[in-house]
């Protein structure tokens, strides 16, 4: 090999030298809802002498944990450019499942299966997994598109949920699992940690482990993961699993959370879910993003959902504010895509 | 299909260049009413950028265009339609998510007097074009979901049935089967009968010699020949494609090379036993040994690319059988093939690269769990990755920056590199040098050459015949998806590559 192109390539210099223009352009899914944030931040501060006070911080904590939870597992879906649409019915199905299998006060009218505590969470992790299963399965080995295939498991966990409880509500939940959703110690609440916790762990699986490489290279370029002799089915079919069991963790601390267990109780669970991981600027289309992205945008969310209820505003208004909020960081997010293409071109 | 006629089409001392290259120099063309006008060069010699012109497609050349003697300009391929000239292209242009009734009549399906399309009329005359070609498709079954051969016959109906006067057919055949070769060819005689006047362009030039009344031969841009089909010879068109003994820049690949006898007492590392898949690949039989490299020549759609990726575990043979190291092996997936100990790089570098990922991400992919089974050790990574650029010279040598910003050649060599940390036992390369600059195509034949020499198999695929000539130490040549001749041991030139094939 006497020579080769020696000559480096001037606009890769340039590119590099190209400064904070393109710096900024290429982190601008980072940089845009992190200016959200700090934005309603300042605006609900100014506007309501409420906001931003300790308490206030710890309930937009607390407001945030569930759909935190779930947001972890679906964090790895929407960087594999899959879509997971069960997972508010697999937070309920399994929620109710972890009640099930928990004795309950005599008048509640369900057909019961009580079980000691560790039993009874054992199963409902093994049911979420179970479902999660199910749908690894339909999107990998059958080849049916992530958006339909969940649109189906969000019916049949509906469904099995409606077929546990009947219409009725359930109370009781094991110890363990109370006190993780609706105890504290030290004054923080034990969901907000937990929530930390399945967060952290979901950002260094990300960032440190072989598993998590793999998800990036998926979501970034399924047929070059594909030609670089990785299975990218297993890779697929596992980041459905991680989400549906996160699913189902959120979904039993939010029943304890809660104090209750019922039908269609976490609908709302999937749209905060998705705009969390999507307004945080987690690319729709695979391979950028993460967890620190999730957080900043399960802050805006926290923060806008918070802060409506402190200013003075129709409550109908609120809905399209929230719609509103979310289709801007919709097109920030294909925007961003779209820069970043042209920059590596 | 007398001369006295006056040409349907005439082109004069056309010119046209894209940037810096210069695609055509001063061609003259003419196309008379019923006669079938065959086109042949090599790749890259213009014929696509000339039907192109002449389809409205490419607007800004210089030179005259006259159609029925009477001097024309087209703004774009809509005005070209317009004069009743169609073309297929080389590059399939279905629509892949409509119907195949809606393929046939794209652009023109029936309507009623209130311009609402009258759906079953179209696909009962679909049904009824397609059969003529000898074509059994469901008119309402969606497009994308038939096999590639089928549609392109069905893109080549709608050209044919359109009622255009004159016909393109870019490069049509190279994913028919010889059946379907022959309906088309009766369609094409019974529309020159007509007064149509038809280019046909192909890389088989039996293909050319039977169907065609006129012959063209175009090398590097310009006419080199015109003569009448039925006054030349297989052998005569193809030294005038390559030029031989004239064109000083093609001269050395004219010459007899003498391949090495195969290595038999070396083992064999992969056989394959009479693969088969779908319309692509018929009972494909060939064994690769330790230390040589094997080329694989045929033309464009003769059962490269699904025989690539059947070695690589991406498709799964129909029949027949894959032996590793005389172990009969099924690949459930790319990774199972490379746990086997087999690499890939498809012909298309975009195919196997992450652009928007760093250099060393790209080189390490596939060797992560070598380095470790769980965590990521990014200090290793990087320091393999540097040491591939440094062997291969990949410019710039930064392992930070995104593979995007490299040239296509330095992005080639980290396609290459990645497979390199962790030698493969058989290395299968498609196109290794395509679109290459003379420096990274030698850069690519060195590396290619000490794989060799440490005793990995090589298996190198290409359209090329001067790829695999310059690369490998045996050849077997692909013909619509049949192994139709084995160099081994014995002289081989470009001529008699393209002879075979
Ligand atoms: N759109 C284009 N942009 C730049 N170069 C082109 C383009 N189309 C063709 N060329 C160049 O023009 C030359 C002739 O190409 P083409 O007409 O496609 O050849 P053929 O069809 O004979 O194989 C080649 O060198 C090719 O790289
Ligand atoms: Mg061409």
């Amino acid at each position: 090999m006497a020579h080769g192109d020696t000559v480096p390539m001037p606009e890769a210099q340039a590119r590099r030298a190209g400064g904070i223009a393109s710096l900024l352009r290429s982190q601008m899914r980072n940089i845009a809802p992190f200016l959200t944030l700090i934005f309603l931040t300042a605006f609900f501060a100014v506007a309501s002498p409420s906001f931003a006070t300790l308490d206030n911080v710890g309930n937009i904590l607390t407001q945030v944990s569930v759909t935190g939870i779930i947001a972890v597992g679906l964090t790895f879906v929407i960087l594999c450019a899959e879509i997971d649409l069960s997972i508010a019915a697999i937070a309920n199905v399994t929620g109710i499942a972890v009640a099930y299998f928990t004795l309950q006060e005599s008048y509640v009218n369900i057909a019961n299966v009580p079980m000691p505590g560790f039993a009874a969470i054992l199963l409902a992790l093994a049911l979420c997994a179970l479902l999660g299963v199910v749908n690894a399965f339909g999107l990998t080995v059958i080849g049916i598109p992530s958006f339909i295939m969940t649109l189906a498991m969000m019916q049949i966990a509906a469904g099995i949920s409606a077929m546990l409880v009947r219409g009725q509500i359930a109370y009781k939940v094991p110890p363990l699992i109370t006190t993780l959703g609706s105890g504290s110690i030290a004054g923080i609440p034990w969901i907000v940690i937990v929530a930390a916790l399945m967060l952290l762990l979901g950002h260094l699986v990300l960032t440190y482990t072989r598993f998590g490489r793999y998800v990036y290279m998926v979501g970034g370029n399924r047929e070059a993961a594909e030609y670089s002799g990785l299975n990218v089915k297993l890779i697929l079919g596992s980041v459905m699993v991680i989400s549906a069991v996160c699913s189902g963790i959120g979904g039993m601390l939010g029943v304890a959370h809660f104090g209750s267990a019922q039908q269609n109780e976490f609908d709302t669970y999937l749209l905060d879910s998705i705009a969390a991981v999507v307004v945080g600027g987690t690319s729709l289309f695979g391979g950028r993003g993460g967890i620190g992205n999730t957080i900043v945008g399960l802050f805006v969310l926290g923060v806008l959902n918070n802060g409506l209820d402190h200013v003075n505003i129709d409550s109908f208004l609120k809905i399209l504010i929230r719609g509103l909020i979310l289709l801007a960081a919709l097109v920030i997010n294909v925007y961003a895509q779209r820069l970043r293409a042209k920059a590596a071109d | 299909m007398s001369d006295s006629r006056p040409p349907l089409l005439e082109l004069q001392d056309i010119t046209k260049s894209f940037g810096g290259v210069t695609a055509l120099r001063g061609v003259d063309f003419t196309l008379r009413p019923g006669e079938i006008h065959g086109l042949v060069g090599e790749n890259g010699a213009g014929k696509s950028t000339l039907m192109k012109i002449i389809a409205g497609v490419h607007t800004g050349f210089s030179g005259r265009f006259l159609l029925d003697g009477r001097e024309v300009h087209f703004n774009s391929a809509r005005d070209a339609r317009a004069a009743g000239i169609a073309m297929v292209h080389q590059e399939l242009s279905v629509a892949p998510d409509l119907t195949v009734a809606e393929n046939v009549f794209l652009g023109n399906q029936p309507t009623n007097a209130l311009g609402i399309v009258q759906w079953r009329r179209m696909a009962r005359e679909a049904a009824e074009q397609l059969k003529r070609l000898g074509i059994d498709a469901d008119p309402m079954s969606r497009l994308g979901d038939l096999p590639i051969g089928l549609q392109q016959l069905i893109e080549i109906a709608r050209v044919l049935f359109s009622g255009a006067r004159i016909i393109i057919l870019d490069e049509p055949t190279s994913a028919l089967s010889p059946p379907e070769v022959e309906r088309l060819f009766a369609a094409l005689r019974k529309l020159r009968e007509q007064g149509t006047g038809i280019i046909f362009i192909s890389h088989f030039i039996e293909d050319i010699l039977l169907i065609s009344d006129e012959v063209t031969v175009f090398r590097n841009g310009r006419k080199i020949m015109e003569t009448r089909a039925a006054d030349t010879s297989k052998a005569a068109l193809i030294e005038a494609m390559i030029g031989k003994g004239r064109d000083a820049l093609e001269d050395s690949y004219t010459h007899d090379i003498t391949l090495p006898a195969p290595p038999t007492d070396k083992p064999v590392v992969v056989e394959a036993d009479r693969l088969s898949l779908a319309r692509n690949l018929k009972q494909v039989s060939f064994s690769v040994y330790a230390g040589e490299v094997l080329g694989i020549y045929g033309f464009m759609g003769c059962g490269q690319l699904e025989l690539a990726r059947i070695l690589f575990g991406k498709l799964a043979p129909d029949a027949g059988q894959l032996r590793v190291s005389g172990e009969p092996n099924r690949f459930k997936s790319t990774a199972d093939a490379r746990r086997a100990g087999i690499a890939f790089v498809p012909e298309s570098r975009r195919d196997m690269l992450f652009l928007q990922e760093p250099v060393y991400k790209n080189v390490s992919i596939s060797i992560l769990d070598r380095i470790n089974a769980v965590l990521l050790k990014p200090a290793r990574e990087r320091a393999l990755a540097e040491r591939q650029v440094e062997q291969l010279q990949i410019r710039p040598a930064d392992v930070e920056i995104d593979l995007g910003l490299l040239s296509g050649g330095n992005q080639q060599k980290v396609a290459l590199a990645k497979w390199l940390s962790h030698p493969p036992r058989l290395l299968v390369l498609c196109e290794p040098t395509r679109g290459m600059d003379v420096g990274a195509k030698s850069d690519v034949i060195q590396i290619v050459r000490q794989l060799r020499d440490k005793g990995i198999a090589v298996i190198v695929m290409s359209t090329e015949p001067e790829t695999v000539l310059s690369l490998a130490d045996r050849v077997i040549v692909l013909k619509r998806g049949e192994v139709v001749r084995e160099f081994a041991g014995e002289t081989i030139s470009k001529d008699r590559l393209l002879e075979a094939a």
